[in-house]
C-alpha cells in the first residue's frame, strides 16, 4: 500500500469527520467572522480598515488556524486514534500529508469566507487583473500554513499544555506567510496604490516557504510524534 | 461446551515475543524494571497483576510504542531496538482506549482501518461479522455505543488489520457478562486462526477458561514468563 | 543480546565543572574583556555624530555574533545527533547548551540595541529588517527551549530538539528573506539605521574585534561549562533511574516474599 494512498484515505477520514461534525462550519467559521466584527471595533476608523483589511483577514486566519490544529488532533488524542495508527505501523509521512491535505481544504473554505467577509465589511473590491494573484496566493499560503500547523499540531498533540506550546511554535514559524499573502493580497486588491505585478515576488516565496515545510515537515512529523 | 483453546503445536511454533531483562520507563520511572517473558505462536496468555505493575507498559512496549531502554526483546522475530516500526505493522493493541473516531460510524471507522491495509470490501464484512457490529450498529456513530460495542468495533478493527499479535489491556473492563463470554469468543476464535494474544487482565477467574497461560507482572518484573 | 548502554559515567577531579583548560580559558576571557573595556571605553575615539554612545557597538555586535555562532553550533550538533553513526546523547547537550547561550545573547542584544537606538535616534524600537528578524529569532529559539523541556527519556529529548533545532534553522532563511523584502518597501530604513553611517577608522575596527574575540572566547567557556552541567543533571537522571530500578526490584523481592 504506497504512502500516497494512505495519504489520502488518511485526508478523506479528516473531511469525513469534518462533515459529520461541522466544527469547521459551526464553529471556527462564526469565531473568524466574530474576530473580523472585533477588529473593526479596535480599530475605529473606517480608512484604516480597509487600508489593512488584507492583514487583518490573513490574522484572522492564523487565529483560526490553532483552532483547526487543535481540532485536528483532538480527534486523533479523544480515543488514542493517532496512537493506533503509530500502532499500526502506518507510515507517519502519510498521516502527516493526509491531515495536512484535509487541514489546507478547510483553510482553504475558512479563507475564501474570510475574503467575503472582508468585501463586505471592510469595503474590499476585487479587480478582475487581481483575481490570478489572489487564488494564487491563497493557494500556496495555505499549503505553507496546513505544513507548518500539522508538523506543530502532532509535537504539540501529546503532552499537557498543548494549547500554549502550539501557538508560541506556530506563530513565529508562519511569520513569513503573514507577511507574504499579506502584501501579495494588497498587491492583488490593489491595497494603498499597490500594483499586481509586485505580488508575484511574494508568491514565489509563499511557494518555497510550503515546498521547504512541506518536505521537511513530512520528515520531522514521524520523529516528533515518537515517543 | 468446549471451553478450551486448542493445544498450540510446539513442535514447529514460532516463538512470537521473548523479552529479557527489559527496562521501559513512563517519565523517569522504570514502571518495567527487567521483565523477562516468552510467548509462542497461538498462546493466549493472561497478565495478571495488581495495579502500577507495569503490565500496561509491558503490552506497550510489546506494541513498539515505548522504547526499550535495557535489556533486549524480540517480537516475531523482529528486534525491538531497532525495527521498532517493522514491529508495529504486525502488532495489535487494544489499550484502555479503543482507537475510534467518535464523528464516524462503526462501519466508517472499521473500512478505514481496512483500507490502510488494502482490505477488500468482503474482509471488512467479515470482520465485522464476526464480531457482531454489522447490520444494526453499522451505521450507528460511535458516540452512540455502548462500551462493549465500542471495545467490539475496536476489535474488529484489529481483526481486519490481520494483525498476529493481540494485545489486550483490560479488554473486559466496563463489560456486562454477556459481552465478557462473548468477547472471550472472539479471542479464542481468532487464536485457533493462529493470532497470539497476551490479555491483561484483572479477572482472575478466567484464567482457567480462556487463556492457556497465566504470568504475573509484580513491580515491574514478571514471574512465570519462561516456558 | 543486545544491551543499550548506560550514561557514561564522567570522571572529575573536583566536584565542580572546572578543569585546567577552562580555568586557563576562563583567564584568557577575563584578559580579554579587560582588553575590550580599555579599548571599547578608553582607547577608540569618539564618533563624529553619535559621540560617546557609539561604544556600546563594542558590546551590541559581539552579543548579536555570538548569537548567530551559537545557532550554527546548535544546529551543527543537532544534525550530528541525528545523522550521526553514533548517537551520542553529548551532541545533543551541546545543541541546548548553545541554544540556551545564544537566546540570553539575543535577549542581551535586543535590549542594549534599544537602549542604544533611544539614546542615539530617540526610540526604542523600529520595524527595520534587522531588528524584525532578530526579535524573530528570539521568539523561533524561545520556543526550542520549550520543546526541550517537554520531558521524557534523553533520548526521546535529543530526537525532539534535534528536530526542532534544524526545522529552526531552515525557516530562519525564509524569515529572513520575507523581512528583508519587507522593508525594502519601506525606504526609511537607512535614516535610522544606527551603525549604518558610522565612520569606522582603525582603532574602532580594532576594537571591534577585540569585542568579538572576547565575546567568542566567554561563549566557548559559558557552552564548556553549560554542557558539563547538563551531563552531570544527565547522570543525576540515570542515577535515579538506577536507584528507582533497584527499589522497585526491591518493592518486587518483598512481594514475592510475602507470596511464598
Amino acid at each position: 500500500m504506497s504512502s500516497w494512498r494512505i495519504a489520502r484515505i488518511v485526508a478523506a477520514k479528516d473531511l469525513r469527520i469534518e462533515v459529520h461534525s461541522r466544527v469547521l462550519t459551526n464553529q471556527v467559521l462564526p469565531f473568524a467572522g466574530v474576530t473580523m466584527v472585533i477588529f473593526a471595533f479596535a480599530l475605529d476608523a473606517d480608512s484604516v480598515l480597509e487600508r489593512v483589511a488584507p492583514g487583518l483577514i490573513w490574522l484572522a486566519t492564523m487565529f483560526s488556524l490553532l483552532v483547526l490544529v487543535q481540532r485536528s488532533f483532538a480527534i486523533e488524542t479523544d480515543d488514542g486514534a493517532l496512537d493506533a495508527m503509530r500502532v499500526a505501523g502506518l507510515d507517519p509521512r502519510a498521516i502527516y500529508l493526509g491531515k495536512a491535505m484535509a487541514l489546507a481544504v478547510e483553510l482553504l473554505v475558512l479563507e475564501v469566507v474570510l475574503l467575503f467577509t472582508a468585501i463586505i465589511l471592510y469595503r474590499q473590491t476585487i479587480p478582475l487583473n487581481g483575481v490570478v494573484l489572489l487564488v494564487t496566493t491563497l493557494l500556496t499560503a495555505t499549503c505553507g500554513l496546513a505544513a507548518v500547523g500539522t508538523l506543530y499540531g502532532g509535537l504539540a498533540s501529546g503532552f499537557k499544555g498543548r494549547e500554549t506550546l502550539l501557538p508560541l511554535l506556530t506563530l513565529p514559524a508562519v511569520a513569513p506567510v503573514l507577511i507574504g499573502a499579506t502584501r501579495a493580497v494588497e498587491s492583488a486588491l490593489g491595497t494603498a496604490g499597490a500594483v499586481v505585478s509586485d505580488g508575484w515576488s511574494w508568491v514565489g516565496l509563499l511557494a518555497v516557504f510550503a515546498v521547504t515545510f512541506g518536505v521537511g515537515g513530512s520528515l520531522a512529523f514521524g520523529p516528533l510524534i515518537d515517543e | 461446551m468446549d471451553n478450551l483453546p486448542p493445544t498450540p503445536d510446539r513442535s514447529n511454533a514460532d516463538t512470537v515475543v521473548e523479552l529479557h531483562d527489559a527496562v521501559a520507563v513512563l517519565g523517569q520511572f522504570p514502571a518495567l524494571a527487567g521483565a523477562s517473558v516468552t510467548v509462542r505462536r497461538g498462546e493466549i496468555v493472561l497478565l495478571r497483576g495488581p495495579n502500577g505493575a507495569g503490565k500496561t507498559t509491558l503490552l506497550r512496549l510489546c506494541a513498539g510504542l515505548v522504547p526499550l531502554v535495557r535489556g533486549s526483546g524480540h517480537i516475531l522475530g523482529l528486534n525491538l531496538a531497532t525495527q521498532r516500526d517493522s514491529v508495529r505493522q504486525n502488532v495489535g493493541l487494544l489499550g484502555h482506549q479503543n482507537g475510534l473516531y467518535f464523528d464516524l460510524t462503526v462501519g466508517e471507522n472499521i473500512e478505514f482501518w481496512g483500507s490502510t491495509v488494502g482490505a477488500t470490501e468482503a474482509e471488512i464484512n467479515a470482520a465485522m461479522e464476526r464480531l457482531g457490529v454489522a447490520e444494526r450498529l453499522s451505521d450507528l456513530s460511535v458516540r452512540k455505543l455502548s462500551a462493549g460495542q465500542k471495545r467490539r468495533t475496536a476489535l474488529a478493527c484489529l481483526v481486519v488489520r490481520r494483525a498476529q499479535l493481540w494485545l489486550l489491556d483490560e479488554p473486559h473492563a466496563g463489560l456486562d457478562a454477556v459481552a465478557r463470554d462473548e468477547l472471550d469468543v472472539t479471542l479464542r476464535e481468532a487464536a485457533a486462526s493462529g493470532a497470539t494474544i497476551i490479555v491483561a487482565s484483572h479477572e482472575l477467574e478466567r484464567a482457567g477458561s480462556l487463556s492457556t497461560r497465566a504470568v504475573d507482572v509484580v513491580a515491574g518484573q514478571i514471574h512465570g514468563g519462561q516456558l | 543480546m543486545t544491551t543499550i548502554d548506560k550514561a557514561p559515567t564522567v570522571q572529575r577531579r573536583s566536584a565542580g565543572t572546572g578543569t585546567p583548560a577552562t580555568r586557563i580559558l576562563g583567564i584568557i576571557t577575563i584578559v580579554s574583556m579587560v582588553w575590550l573595556v580599555a579599548f571599547g571605553l578608553g582607547f577608540s575615539p569618539a564618533d563624529r555624530d553619535q559621540e560617546e554612545a557609539v561604544r556600546i557597538m563594542y558590546v551590541h555586535v559581539p552579543t548579536i555574533w555570538i548569537a548567530y555562532l551559537a545557532f550554527v553550533v546548535t544546529a551543527v550538533a543537532s544534525g550530528l545527533y541525528l545523522f550521526g553513526r553514533k548517537k551520542s546523547l553529548g551532541w545533543d547537550r551541546l545543541a541546548g547548551a548553545s541554544a540556551e547561550i545564544g537566546t540570553t545573547f539575543v535577549a542581551m542584544t535586543l535590549v542594549v540595541g534599544a537602549l542604544w537606538g533611544r539614546l542615539t535616534w530617540g526610540v526604542f524600537w523600529q520595524w527595520d529588517a534587522r531588528l524584525t528578524t532578530t526579535a524573530l529569532l528570539f521568539v523561533t529559539y524561545v520556543g526550542y527551549l520549550a520543546v526541550r523541556r517537554l520531558g521524557g527519556s534523553h533520548e526521546q529529548r535529543a530526537r525532539r530538539s534535534a528536530v526542532i533545532g534544524l526545522l529552526a534553522v531552515l525557516l530562519l532563511p525564509l524569515v529572513h528573506w520575507s523581512v528583508r523584502l519587507w522593508r525594502s518597501l519601506h525606504q526609511e530604513a537607512t535614516v535610522l539605521d544606527t551603525d549604518g553611517d558610522i565612520d569606522m577608522d582603525g582603532l574602532m575596527l580594532f576594537s571591534l574585534f577585540v569585542g568579538v574575540v572576547a565575546f567568542t572566547l566567554f561563549y566557548i567557556w559559558l557552552v564548556l561549562h553549560r554542557t558539563r552541567v547538563m551531563a552531570m543533571e544527565d547522570m543525576m537522571e540515570d542515577h535515579g533511574l538506577d536507584e528507582a530500578l533497584a527499589a522497585r526490584r526491591r518493592e518486587a523481592a518483598t512481594l514475592n516474599g510475602e507470596e511464598n
